[in-house]
């Protein structure tokens, strides 16, 4: 983690940066308890000067969160004979399950197409699509952002992040209930006149907690023992209901 | 109340399922049918992912079933040797079901073929039980008209017979094995019990009187089910336990009062009533494969 940082801040070495990031964030876990129902993650900081900002250029601020990575099938469905099914498919090799992008401005003003496609920023440039074997690949993954974003699993806020002063930003973002688990990365950028100036990654892990957690343990660790029990449960409430109606008759 | 259900990974009302539960398990009860065909389009259209709905509702099934079953016994109207032999073949049936499963779910076109499943044999079933109950009818309503005596069919003509005494049936053990074993492999594919197959097969192929099939079928719809839910939580860890809870209480009350609703009607309007759902249930499902769905592509997870 650190030696990435460390990485990154020397491959886009400025000799000692003019501006620089400093974020804090609401929290810096989200825990999936049984009650769950989405969560906000409010990410805030401020751009810290070692001179007085240059008045000729516009400053934007672009937040980025993103789930972790999984391959993704999308399969197309065609008329054959009379019926609709499942006829192409292209597969994704890794695509956010979930991601965000809020932005001080609209993302063409703040951001160059070339620092984009380097960095990987936006929507369509965070999925890898590769191993495309039908013509109209493109459609395909049209269709995941378009699939995602009405589950609200990909977010572009243009606008939502609040730049004060040229100093303090604040956006908050929020996580639908659908959330799965793993290391979440919250990654914010600092551009002037559309080249990234700087740049500051950092780790939300979301995890199951309590019941959750021993539930999906167990089904998964244990696969027949959870078999068991989940037969276990359905006999006793069956018989249980009748029990009680049973005497209630009575 | 929202519950995050920790196997499917979704947020739902917990109302929502309690409902939907309870409101199967009337029809459970009523009719001897599991209440799967129901539960698992309804719990597709919720936004439950179709493997966990496929497994977790046959999970429900099993309580239901049971609740459903020993009010039946109480009224001795389960036949447990027919119970018996329908579920060997049951048994049978549900592995292979399982296997067919998890290669076309890899495939792709696992949907595809349990909304097909869900259409031939609800059209088929539903559209028979319509118009023969509706003859019952008709015929029970005209005063003097004497019933038909049951005919004498090939089930009758094969070796290996058993006497049903509940039944009141002298036949082959191979055509109940037969429709155990198909009811099975549909019951896997489609994440049902079986029933609505099961109780127009034994009605009508093995002549069963309609009072003892709704116990009998509901016995070995639970064996099935419960062996359904083994085989999909070992092979895909895809049964959710705590939906499955939430929709098992409202089941287990339900199936309760559906069978107090079953005993005080007659036997034709059962089945027609049946009949009705099941048709309305496959138009639906019919709809959906003819017209063109508004979104064309879906998403998938690979290999899984």
């Amino acid at each position: 983690m650190m030696l990435r940082l460390i990485a990154l801040l020397m491959l886009l070495a400025l000799p000692a940066k003019a501006e620089e990031i400093v974020l804090g964030l609401s929290r810096d876990a989200v825990a999936i308890t049984v009650t769950f129902q989405g969560s906000d993650i409010i990410v805030f900081g401020a751009v810290s000067r070692n001179a007085p900002a240059p008045q000729d250029s516009e400053l934007g601020v672009i937040v980025t969160i993103a789930g972790p990575d999984e391959p993704v099938t999308v399969r197309r469905k065609a008329r054959r004979m009379g019926i609709w099914v499942n006829t192409d498919a292209v597969d994704v090799s890794a695509a956010p399950s979930f991601y965000a992008v809020a932005t001080t401005a609209p993302i063409t003003e703040i951001l160059r197409d070339v620092e984009d496609l380097r960095n990987r920023i936006t929507i369509p440039r965070a999925i890898r699509a590769v191993g495309a074997t039908v013509p109209d690949s493109a459609a395909f993954t049209e269709a995941l952002i378009r699939i995602k974003t009405d589950q609200n699993l990909y977010q572009m806020l243009e606008g939502a992040v609040q730049l004060d002063q040229d100093t303090l930003f604040r956006s908050a973002i929020s996580l639908p209930a659908t959330l799965t688990e793993g290391d979440y990365t919250a990654h914010i950028y600092l551009t002037r006149d559309g080249v990234v100036i700087d740049d500051y990654l950092t780790t939300i892990p979301v995890s199951k907690v309590g019941l959750e957690r021993w539930l999906y343990n167990l089904a998964h660790t244990q696969a027949f023992l959870y078999g068991l029990m989940s037969l276990a449960i359905a006999a006793g409430a069956g018989w249980l209901a009748s029990a009680v109606f049973g005497m209630l008759r009575r | 109340m929202i519950i995050y259900l920790p196997i499917a990974e979704v947020s739902v009302n917990a109302f929502l399922l309690l409902g939907l539960g309870g409101m199967v398990g009337v029809l459970s009860g009523m009719f001897g049918v599991g209440g799967g065909f129901l539960i698992t389009p309804l719990l597709f259209f919720i936004g439950i992912p179709p493997a966990v709905a496929v497994a977790t509702s046959t999970n429900q099934i099993v309580a239901s079933s049971i609740s459903g079953v020993l009010a039946h016994f109480k009224r001795k109207t389960v036949d447990l040797v027919m119970g018996g032999v329908l579920m060997a073949g049951g048994l049978i049936g549900s592995a292979i079901g399982v296997v067919i499963f998890n290669y076309l779910r890899a495939q792709g076109q696992v949907d595809l073929l349990v909304q097909l499943c869900y259409v031939i044999f609800l059209g088929a079933i539903g559209a028979l039980m319509f118009v023969e109950s509706l003859r019952a009818i008709r015929r029970a309503s005209k005063p003097g008209a004497v019933p038909v005596r049951r005919k004498h069919n090939w089930v009758h003509a094969l070796p290996f017979k058993i006497k049903f005494r509940v039944s009141g049936l002298y036949i082959s053990v191979i055509p109940p094995i037969m429709v155990g074993m198909v009811v099975g492999i549909l019951a896997a594919i489609m994440g049902v019990g079986g029933g609505f197959i099961m109780v127009p097969a034994m009605i009508y192929i093995l002549g069963m009187p309609t009072k003892v099939v709704i116990g009998t079928s509901l016995l070995q719809v639970i064996f099935v089910a419960g062996f359904t839910t083994m085989l999909h939580a070992t092979t895909n860890q895809t049964v959710d336990v705590l939906l499955a809870v939430l929709l098992l209480i409202g089941g287990v009350i339900g199936a309760q009062v559906g069978t107090r609703i079953g005993l005080k009607m007659k036997a034709e309007q059962l089945r027609i009533l049946l009949a009705m759902l099941v048709l309305l249930v496959c138009g639906k499902l019919a709809f959906d494969l003819l017209v063109m769905p508004s979104e064309l592509y879906s998403l998938g997870v690979r290999g899984a």
